[in-house]
């Protein structure tokens, strides 16, 4: 089989899993009010879907623009069913075709991407439904205000090594960037935690524009 | 039917949700390893890259189980578990719940006195709310990917180029997102301006971290501790995480 064939094939099971995981995710709370015999009222629950869309919609078209191209073909369809993508599954396929030696674009990385995103989806669901298993026990150690340090800071754990490793290779073309994210969301009131699903195209568009600007002068 | 947030039909339906997920997941998992070992890749690779995966994943996984426990006082434990193990992160499904309930003019809510219509409701904003990316996914997938590779027809090595700038970028934002707490802040009291050292300590566990990762990569070229390579991320994020322990505690 060639690869765009194997492609072809990849697109066709994405979408027909997608068909049957959206089904279930989106008829989930249809079935709740079926069950209980409990129907919101119309009114509340438009009001409270356009607060939440205005935001988390823009972010949602913002990932799908810019993760599929990173996640690849198989990645992009269980990626973003599975969630946690720029906390989790992007990192971890990047770190993943990174520590393999192949390159995003290429059909060893689709198969990369793809393994790796399955396996951390996987593990995922894994580690939460062990605890689960065991919340009783262990809920009031996990609400001890001792731990809250380790797990409120995953994201700097995480991007400090990853960054380290990437913007070191890649100095030239991060250095902008960097300023000007730290400008921006040191001096800027309104950049706040909740913005950075803004941010990242931004910051992934000055990139861009900068990297091309030293591409067509021969500075990388 | 007596409604409960923890009611056994709802642990049912989560169940069987997060069942189709998982298939997908081996099924895509079996597909990818076939395919590799079809185009001649290594199986040793294909098996390397499962372990480093799942070794990747557990620290960030336990943080969204926390992030689960965060949900539980509010909306029991079933539905919480489907968001954050499909779709949703603690980001974004927390501000949607909250927002169900202020459009219900509540104060505030908790699993013991929810109603089934208040539950439903959030529901139905928490699903919907974060909805796009999951059609919209499908939909564009093969246009994009499709763009991507004439791209690199054009230009391989300006492709190469593009996918870096792409990772390089998404860093830069959450550099940002690391020092958000630093300078000026938006607060109900108005613009404050943070400097002191309780705001630095995301700062200071990403420089451990990157730390950890120096030593590791020092490690492993000085001493050829090859099996470091697969360790060295998790090490440091855990290291980190740890660390950020008594680091708040000393500047409390």
């Amino acid at each position: 089989m060639d690869s765009q064939t194997y492609i072809n094939k990849v697109h066709k099971w994405g979408r027909i899993w997608a068909v049957i995981t959206s089904t279930c995710i989106l008829a989930y709370p249809f079935i709740l009010a079926i069950v209980f015999g409990a129907w919101p009222k119309a009114s509340t629950t438009l009001y409270a879907l356009g607060s939440v869309a205005i935001t988390f919609w823009t972010v949602g078209f913002i990932e799908v623009l810019t993760y599929t191209p990173m996640l690849g073909v198989g990645g992009t369809y269980l990626g973003f069913v599975t969630g946690n993508l720029s906390s989790l599954k992007v990192p971890c396929a990047l770190d993943s075709m990174d520590k393999a030696g192949v390159k995003a674009d290429s059909e060893e990385g689709e198969v990369i991407s793809t393994i790796s995103i399955a396996t951390s989806s996987i593990v995922t669901m894994a580690v939460i439904a062990i605890g689960v298993a065991f919340l009783s026990l262990i809920y009031d150690f996990l609400q001890s205000e001792a731990l809250a340090p380790a797990f409120d800071n995953v994201l700097p754990a995480l991007f400090g090594a990853l960054g380290v490793v990437y913007l070191s290779r890649y100095f030239k073309i991060a250095i902008l960037p960097i300023c000007v994210m730290l400008v921006l969301f040191i001096f800027v009131p309104y950049l706040n935690s909740g913005m950075v699903g803004i941010m990242i195209p931004v910051s992934m568009i000055i990139t861009l524009v900068y990297s091309r600007i030293l591409y067509k002068k021969n500075k990388i | 039917m007596d409604f409960s947030v923890n009611h056994p039909l709802i642990f049912i339906m989560t169940a069987v949700v997060l069942l189709v997920v998982a298939a997908q997941s081996v099924f895509f998992l079996v597909k990818a390893y076939r395919r590799g070992v079809e185009i001649g890749m290594e199986k040793s690779v294909l098996n390397a890259t499962i372990k480093r995966s799942a070794l990747f994943t557990i620290a960030p996984a336990v943080a969204i189980f926390i992030g689960l426990v965060s949900l539980v006082k509010m909306l029991g434990v079933a539905f919480p578990w489907l968001r954050l193990s499909v779709i949703g992160a603690v980001t974004y499904e927390l501000p949607a719940a909250e927002t169900a309930v202020s459009a219900m003019n509540l104060p505030s809510l908790t699993a013991e006195t929810m109603t089934a219509q208040q539950f439903v409701t959030i529901a139905f904003v928490m699903t919907f709310g974060i909805s796009l990316s999951l059609i919209l996914a499908p939909i564009t997938c093969k246009r994009i990917t499709g763009g991507m590779l004439k791209i690199k027809k054009k230009d391989e090595r300006w492709m190469d180029l593009f996918m870096a700038s792409m990772f390089v970028g998404m860093l830069a934002a959450f550099l940002g997102y690391i020092v958000c707490d630093l300078g000026f802040v938006q607060t109900d009291a108005g613009i404050e301006f943070h400097y002191q050292l309780e705001y630095w300590i995301p700062v200071f566990v990403m420089f451990i971290s990157a730390a950890i990762m120096c030593i590791c990569g020092i490690l492993l070229k000085k001493l050829n501790w090859k099996w470091l390579n697969d360790y060295a991320l998790p090490l440091s994020m855990v290291g980190a995480m740890a660390l950020a322990i008594p680091i708040s505690i000393l500047i409390s």
